[in-house]
This record gives C-alpha cells, sequence and structure tokens, in this order.
C-alpha cells in the first residue's frame, strides 16, 4: 500500500475548440520554413487561432536578419528544374564552398519566379493575423540568442508553454 | 458583378487565399468577391476555404488557365465574425 496519492492523469480539456493549431517549428533552411508559415498564416486566414512554437534550428526564422539557406548536401530529393530536366547534386560537389549559396540563389529566383511569397512575406502575414509566436528558452540559451535578434512580438516559452498550448489545440503539427 | 474584384494572377499558394481573406474582411455581409488566380491548386483550395469559414462559393470558373471564384461573405463566416 502506498501513501502517495492516486495519480489521476492529465487534466484533460472537453471542451477543445477545433479552430485552433499549435506547430512545433525545428527548422530553419530555406525550404523547411516554407511549410510551417504557409500552413500557419493559411489556417489564421480560415479563422484558427494560431500558436507557433520554435525550437532548434527553428529558431532561425525568427531572426531580424534573415539569412536563409538551402543545402543539397545529404538531401539526394532536391532536383533542381533545369532546361526541362530535373538535376540533382552530387554529395561531393554540394560539399564545396559556395554551391549551398549558389543553390539558395537559385531556389529564391526560382520561388520569385513562380509567384511564392518570401519568408519575410509569410512571416509578417502571420504577425498580422495574430499568430502567437513562441521561442525555445532552452534553445535560445544554447545557441546564445536573445530576443534582441528577433523580430518584435515574440513570446518565450519553454516545454510547458507549449503542452499547455497543445492541450488546447485541435490540430498540433510537429515540423 | 462582383462588389469588389481581387487579381491574385502570377500568385502561388497560400497568397490568393490570404489575399482573398485580407479583401474579405473590409467587405460587408452579404457583398460578394470575385477572385481572380492563375494558381491550379487553387480550385481545391478555395472551394475548402470556403466550406471552413462559411463564406459562399457562388461561382467558380477556369478559362484558358485563368481561374475566378465569386464568394459571398457570410455572417455566419468564422472571418467574417
Amino acid at each position: 500500500m502506498s501513501n502517495v496519492a492516486e495519480f489521476t492523469g492529465p487534466r484533460v480539456n472537453p471542451g477543445i475548440d477545433p479552430n485552433t493549431m499549435s506547430i512545433i517549428v525545428t527548422k530553419g533552411s530555406l525550404d523547411w520554413a516554407y511549410p510551417p508559415f504557409i500552413l500557419g498564416t493559411t489556417a489564421a486566414a480560415m479563422g484558427l487561432e494560431v500558436t507557433m512554437f520554435f525550437t532548434f534550428y527553428g529558431l532561425n526564422l525568427l531572426m531580424k536578419d534573415l539569412k536563409l539557406q538551402v543545402s543539397s548536401l545529404g538531401n539526394p530529393a532536391m532536383k533542381m528544374p533545369i532546361m526541362g530536366m530535373h538535376v540533382g547534386m552530387p554529395n561531393i560537389i554540394s560539399a564545396l564552398p559556395g554551391v549551398d549559396a549558389a543553390a539558395s540563389r537559385m531556389m529564391k529566383n526560382l520561388m520569385k519566379k513562380k509567384g511564392i511569397a518570401p519568408i519575410q512575406e509569410l512571416r509578417e502575414l502571420a504577425v498580422e493575423a495574430d499568430v502567437r509566436l513562441i521561442a525555445c528558452q532552452m534553445t535560445m540559451d544554447m545557441f546564445e540568442y536573445s530576443v534582441d535578434d528577433m523580430i518584435d512580438g515574440v513570446e518565450i516559452g519553454g516545454a510547458a508553454t507549449y503542452i499547455e498550448v497543445a492541450t488546447k489545440s485541435h490540430i498540433n503539427l510537429f515540423i | 458583378m462582383a462588389d469588389q474584384v481581387l487579381d491574385t494572377k502570377g500568385l502561388n499558394c497560400p497568397l490568393p487565399i490570404l489575399k482573398a481573406k485580407k479583401a474579405l474582411k473590409t467587405l460587408q455581409n452579404g457583398h460578394t468577391l470575385e477572385v481572380i488566380s492563375t494558381d491550379p491548386g487553387s480550385v481545391a483550395d478555395f472551394p475548402a476555404f470556403c466550406r471552413t469559414t462559411g463564406n459562399e462559393l457562388l461561382e467558380q470558373n477556369e478559362q484558358g488557365g485563368i481561374y475566378t471564384y465569386l464568394i459571398r461573405k457570410s455572417a455566419l463566416g468564422l472571418v467574417s465574425g
């Protein structure tokens, strides 16, 4: 017999608003910046209350000065459309200095040509739509980032902050 | 004839939806918005947007790669509330 009070489980919210969404954003490269910001802004436009929690490399997407890059290194699925073909890059070439910068320039040009919004614009739209942006305190500490490096309106929080949001969100995504 | 016309030609997902939402925000209930798009993804996205937000999709047309959507702002819609 134990004297410890029986754990009755977490308090669940029986009435979760279906129009709520949270996204954990863990990646900070040019390509991976798109899924969270596209889904976050679109959900907000469709009337959902959206929270984005930025951790690890995702923090990169909150910087005032965005210098997003993509790398073809170790990314066999990255094939760029060039003259009617889809061209990938062998790792040995991807590893050379300047190749990441060139690939990033190429992808940005391609996006511009196809009418895809720059991340800066989607981020502004997210802020405008009152998407809640939370930066992970622990990873900020680890990478030595300060709130001053980030855009205005970013909140600071930890795992418990996110879990509280998640218990009140109908849709929870990890990207 | 729509009360307002929004031209999103050349813009890709999700910009036509985001701009349509902004335009609907300024529109009176019951008024209509015509959205013009060249994004083939908009064919599935505008009906989904309207179903979710409660705005009414009155018409949907395609002609030579130009898609048009006629949306009536609904008072019941989440975004119009």
